[in-house]
């Protein structure tokens, strides 16, 4: 592809390039070969699971850093960050009394790369960040309205997890600001109406004489197993935030961005 | 190919052998639209009826059990052909129909009927019931996964413990021996013993005794309390509360934090919000 002179010979790299692309297992990747026209560039995208959620053709407007700050794809690349980088401490820290606090410890001066745990942290509070942006962003340019409204919705919930995401972590340090932070932060759920006890409507879930919502049944203690922040609450914390929120949260991402595709493409007028 | 599409359906299959031609089959099978308005429109009032054609057919039965065949419970005998052969039309579900398809109909219907498996009566009964069943599922999944949540044993420590012989409490001094392992101090005053639970009432934090300052303070917020448990600086707004405290039979101190005295309701006039020394 590289000599049109038809003397010359095809160089080694030519030839090898030639050979590779011709091979079963080339072929079976990438289908559609180089997406140099416009038939190919659509099917690149409409054939790969990932591409596909996106439009194959967005406006140049689009594309303007003006225009969407960028807020949405910064705070999923942070998701993929905070993702990967959160693998990584699971191979350390163990959510138990006993040693969550000095794994935390060893995770900043023994393992390699003790760095890990703050790219996590910073990472996790520029996520919060960007994703409010995002949110302020959308909200400015009107993209919340028909048809989109919808989006916004899911955009919400997934606002709503992030900040679960960021509250469920905070505890794993377990340190004196960790479990009083969620001490004070789970005590709210004690006024949930009719599923806290100190909840209005609360008092008359009774049977009888017995209480139905009490400190020991109510939604605190579902969040908390226990009635103070426990060994309990650390198991649950740690697994709500590594696998329960992420997991419905990646769910509501995919859904987000394809809806944003379907709604007539990223931040232009419809 | 007909054969293979109509299924092993015992009645479609002596379509292909009947009198009708292999040229008819595909009309059959793939256009019954044209003739079709005639057959589908009585559809419906004979199926009605359908439950009335054995009681039809009973004069037939009758004359082996004579008299009153309760309708409830059809005859199991079968059918004499020309019997239901009136049912059977409308229920077939082709419009052409030869001596040997409408005999094998027939015999279908009969046994079908009886047992009340159509199925129209099938779907009728199947979709309810396995929709019920189905959301039943669903619901005692849901409700297993939450119980599942909440468990039988807690390994926290008790509610209620024995905290000494009154004997070992100093007059005038606020006792925090007990403050880590169960979150109780225990006030020792001239008149006798009051227990605080020591959870500050702004947001859950534990306040420390401050033995210096005379008061219990909590680092979360600055909340402040005197001894009695009464509130003065900070946002906390309410006083700490006592929990139960009497003499167990052994003559130790028994605290109970399952009963809890608020004083902002008047309780700690009650007479287990104090002990008498």
């Amino acid at each position: 592809m590289a000599s049109s002179a038809p003397k010359s010979q095809p160089s080694f790299l030519t030839r090898t390039w030639d050979y590779l692309t011709e091979t079963q297992i080339w072929k079976s990747i990438f289908r559609h070969g180089m997406p140099a026209t416009n038939r190919n560039r659509v099917l690149v995208v409409m054939t790969n699971v990932f591409l596909h959620l996106h439009p194959v053709k967005i406006r140049k407007s689009g594309i303007r850093l003006k225009f969407t700050w960028c807020m949405g794809g910064l705070t999923f690349f942070l998701f993929l960050v905070e993702t990967f980088t959160g693998l990584l401490l699971m191979f350390y820290y163990r959510p138990t009394e006993a040693y969550a606090y000095m794994d935390i410890i060893d995770l900043a001066e023994q393992v390699p790369l003790g760095v890990m745990r703050e790219i996590h942290r910073w990472g996790a509070h520029a996520m919060v960040i960007t994703v409010w942006l995002h949110m302020f962003r959308v909200f400015m340019t009107g993209s919340y309205k028909p048809p989109r409204e919808f989006n916004w919705n899911v955009g919400v919930i997934l606002l709503v997890l992030t900040l679960l995401l960021s509250f469920t972590g905070y505890l794993l340090p377990w340190d004196q600001l960790a479990i009083w932070a969620i001490t004070v932060g789970s005590n709210m759920a004690r006024a949930t109406p009719l599923l806290g006890h100190e909840g209005p409507g609360a008092q008359l879930l009774v049977l009888g004489d017995v209480k139905l919502v009490h400190a020991g049944s109510d939604a605190r203690f579902a969040l908390l197993g226990g009635r103070f922040v426990g060994g309990a609450a650390l198991l649950r914390f740690y697994v709500l935030h590594c696998v329960g929120i992420p997991l419905v949260a990646g769910i509501l991402m995919a859904v987000h961005f394809w809806r944003v595709r379907k709604d007539g493409g990223i931040s232009g007028p419809l | 190919m007909a054969e293979e599409k109509t299924g092993p359906e015992e009645a479609r299959a002596p379509e292909g052998g009947g009198p009708a031609s292999s040229e008819a089959k595909p009309a059959v099978a793939i256009a019954p639209a044209p003739a079709a308005a005639a057959p589908v429109a009585p559809a419906p009032v004979p199926v009605a009826a359908a439950p009335v054609a054995p009681v039809a057919a009973a004069p037939a039965a009758v004359a082996v059990a004579p008299a009153a065949a309760p309708v409830g419970s059809p005859p199991m005998t079968p059918v004499t052909p020309d019997g239901p052969a009136p049912a059977a039309l409308p229920l077939g579900r082709s419009n052409t129909i030869g001596p040997g398809v409408k005999a094998s109909l027939e015999k279908k219907t009969a046994g079908d009927e009886e047992r009340g498996l159509s199925r129209r009566s099938f779907m009728k009964w199947s979709l309810p019931i396995g929709w019920t069943a189905f959301s039943a599922a669903v619901a005692s999944s849901l409700v297993a996964s939450t119980r599942f949540l909440f468990p039988n044993v807690l390994f926290e420590p008790p509610q209620s413990f024995k905290a000494g012989f009154p004997a070992e409490y100093n007059v005038g001094e606020v006792d925090t021996r007990w403050k880590d392992a169960f979150g109780v101090w225990i006030v020792r005053e001239p008149e006798g013993f009051y227990a605080l639970i020591a959870v500050c009432t702004h947001l859950g934090c534990s306040p420390n005794w401050l033995a210096a300052e005379n008061k219990f303070k909590c680092p979360c917020h600055g909340s402040g309390f005197y001894r009695t448990g009464i509130n003065f600086e900070g946002p906390a707004p309410r006083p700490l509360e006592r929990a139960r405290i009497v003499l167990a039979d052994d003559g130790q101190i028994l605290v109970d934090k399952s009963v809890k005295f608020q004083q902002e309701k008047g309780e700690w006039d009650k007479a287990e919000a104090f002990l008498k020394a």
